[in-house]
């Protein structure tokens, strides 16, 4: 356990440096002036210049990229070439709505999962067993943007339940929760009946219902316990593809979050909002991933991660 | 008397035939996803026989019709044939399967099999690299990849490729650590074989199964990811009859036209599930205590 930990613990900076760096060089193998590339297709020649010193483009490369690591330590992304602001800023304003909806998505596909995986269990091979299971690889197959513009072109335009775009009312999460969350909800269902089976098996279940203890407190006494694990793996690990997912329903559905920054800044060449936005992204990605691992080493010390 | 071997009601051996036929009896999802990718490569393969008319051929006048006898799906804001655009649809999908993931087999899977092999300083980079790719989100990473090379089909299915090395890479590296101590290959290094034989001719051919699972679960990702980049306006460009840039088309049409973005929705979930299901099959096939 304490190897284990101290590996993670090792491996952690490593990995931000070499993503740093794969960010930082991609940019820079954009044909033309990265300078110029970095201050928009508009900017004045002072501007230009004035990025060149900012970059150390005069410099020797690793020092390029050391300015570059300093600059984000602090917090300094640069400005973004489309509204003039400061990255740091437009990613802060936007970050919010993103993990808000994140929120909702995980808190509605962990409740509907853990319920379903509890059910497939406790019937196994039975019909709701089945169910579940036929609906949850259904709900990890669907493209998440076409139940999106289902539900858009249903419940929005059609019977007009729901607003269609935007972020104003606890209404505008309905249909963007439902696109994003789906698929942990299926992950989380499915691993929660598997975690189940393997319970229901063990020797101390077969205690539990010898000293006379009814299904439903084993299946809720021990169930919560074990149904965590599952929960913890998919939130944690799979926060990576939830923000990927972000990317998409955002862009659906107008949502003023982080993953619409990124995909407008590409249309527009915005190259130091891809470059903030991917960076911060992928390092809460790597923390969040390095805090799951700790918790479900926590949870149950028997798992090993070798 | 009659000894067990003089008695001919012992039941043959089962035919190659009938053994496939329990196979795919008792494998439900292995039938039944293998049915649906067979569907998709034979429309793929087949598509100039299947569509009913040229998939970039406009037609003002019949433009967002619904589905009918003529146009079995309706027709586009073009007025070009849905169902046509879909099966030629097919055919991009499985060249992004192809390249995807090709390029990401052709890459990870000698990586991870030396990395597994060699250990000690080898490994410890090759696993770091691994790792930085895999901090990436899939679609960040496409992204930042299409942001650079700019933004069409191949471009995307690079940066797609390159997401999905570290998935064969560590699959490929625990496999070469478990067959590293076998008594072949052992036998195979007492005999003087180079590094690269006894990767690929010993261990590669013994960890098959796993990364063919592997190679199918991700082709249904492969699909996604494909699409809803395309959908987003970063990868396939209008006219190409990609299925998510098709997509894009019925979002302009919301309301008006509800099956402009239903059809090709369906044909990639369609895709996804049969991989789905398919690499499920094939893991409970190959490994049996899963």
């Amino acid at each position: 356990m304490k190897a284990y930990l101290t590996r993670k613990l090792v491996a952690l900076p490593l990995i931000l440096l070499g993503v740093s760096f794969l960010i930082f060089g991609a940019v820079r193998m954009l044909p033309g002036d990265p300078a110029r590339i970095m201050a928009g297709p508009q900017a004045t020649q002072d501007a230009v210049d004035g990025m060149r010193t900012r970059l150390g483009l005069d410099q020797p490369f690793l020092v390029q990229y050391g300015l570059f690591l300093s600059n984000a330590a602090q917090g300094d992304f640069g400005e973004s070439i489309k509204s003039k602001k400061p990255v740091i800023d437009e990613v802060s304003e936007r970050f919010p709505y993103t993990l808000s909806l994140a929120v909702v998505s995980y808190a509605a596909a962990i409740l509907i999962g853990v319920a379903a995986g509890m059910l497939a269990a406790v019937y196994r091979n039975a019909w709701p067993d089945q169910a579940v299971m036929i609906a949850a690889i259904g709900g990890a197959s669907v493209a998440n943007f076409w139940l999106a513009l289902m539900m858009m072109n249903l419940l929005a335009v059609r019977w007009k339940w729901l607003p269609l775009l935007g972020a104003g009312s606890w209404q505008n999460y309905v249909m963007p929760s439902i696109a994003l969350g789906l698929l942990p909800a299926a992950l989380i269902a499915r691993m929660t009946r598997s975690s189940m089976l393997e319970v229901i098996g063990q020797d101390y279940i077969r205690t539990a219902r010898a000293k006379g203890l009814g299904p439903r407190v084993i299946y809720r006494k021990h169930a919560l316990r074990n149904a965590l694990i599952p929960i913890v793996t998919i939130v944690g690990l799979n926060f990576g593809g939830l923000l990927g997912g972000a990317v998409v329903t955002e862009s659906v559905f107008n949502w003023p979050g982080i993953g619409r920054l990124l995909v407008d800044a590409v249309r527009y060449r915005d190259y130091p909002i891809i470059q903030g936005v991917t960076l911060l992204t992928v390092t809460s990605v790597v923390v969040v991933n390095f805090l799951a691992d700790l918790l479900i080493a926590a949870i149950n010390p028997r798992i090993r991660f070798d | 008397m009659t000894t067990l071997a003089d008695s001919d009601d012992l039941p043959a051996a089962p035919s190659r035939a009938r053994r496939l036929g329990r196979i795919l009896r008792r494998h439900r999802s292995l039938t039944i996803g293998g049915a649906m990718v067979l569907l998709l490569v034979l429309a793929g393969l087949l598509a100039p026989l299947l569509a009913t008319h040229d998939p970039t051929q406009q037609s003002l006048a019949t433009a967002l019709r619904p589905p009918s006898a003529e146009h079995f799906f309706g027709t586009d804001q073009y007025g070009r044939d849905l169902y046509s655009r879909i099966v030629y649809g097919a055919r991009l999908s499985l060249l992004e399967i192809v390249l995807g993931v090709g390029i990401a087999l052709v890459v990870g899977i000698p990586l991870g099999l030396l990395a597994g092999y060699s250990g000690g300083r080898v490994d410890q980079v090759i696993i770091w690299f691994m790792d930085i790719l895999f901090a990436f989100p899939g679609i960040v990473l496409s992204i930042l990849i299409v942001s650079i090379l700019g933004t069409s089909l191949v471009n995307l299915m690079i940066g797609i490729a390159i997401f999905s090395i570290p998935v064969y890479g560590r699959l490929s590296r625990n496999l070469a650590l478990a067959l590293k101590q076998v008594e072949y290959t052992e036998a195979a290094r007492a005999l003087g074989a180079g590094l690269w034989r006894i990767l690929f001719q010993h261990i590669l051919r013994n960890a098959l199964g796993p990364i063919i699972v592997q190679a199918t679960l991700t082709a249904g990702t492969v699909v996604l990811t494909a699409a809803s980049l395309s959908f987003l306006g970063l990868g396939a460009q209008p006219p190409t009859p990609e299925w998510g840039a098709m997509m894009s088309d019925g979002r302009n049409f919301l309301g008006v036209n509800i099956w402009l973005s239903l059809f090709p929705g369906l044909a990639i979930t369609f895709s996804v599930l049969g991989f789905n299901l398919f690499g499920d099959g094939l893991r409970d096939l190959l490994d049996p205590r899963r």
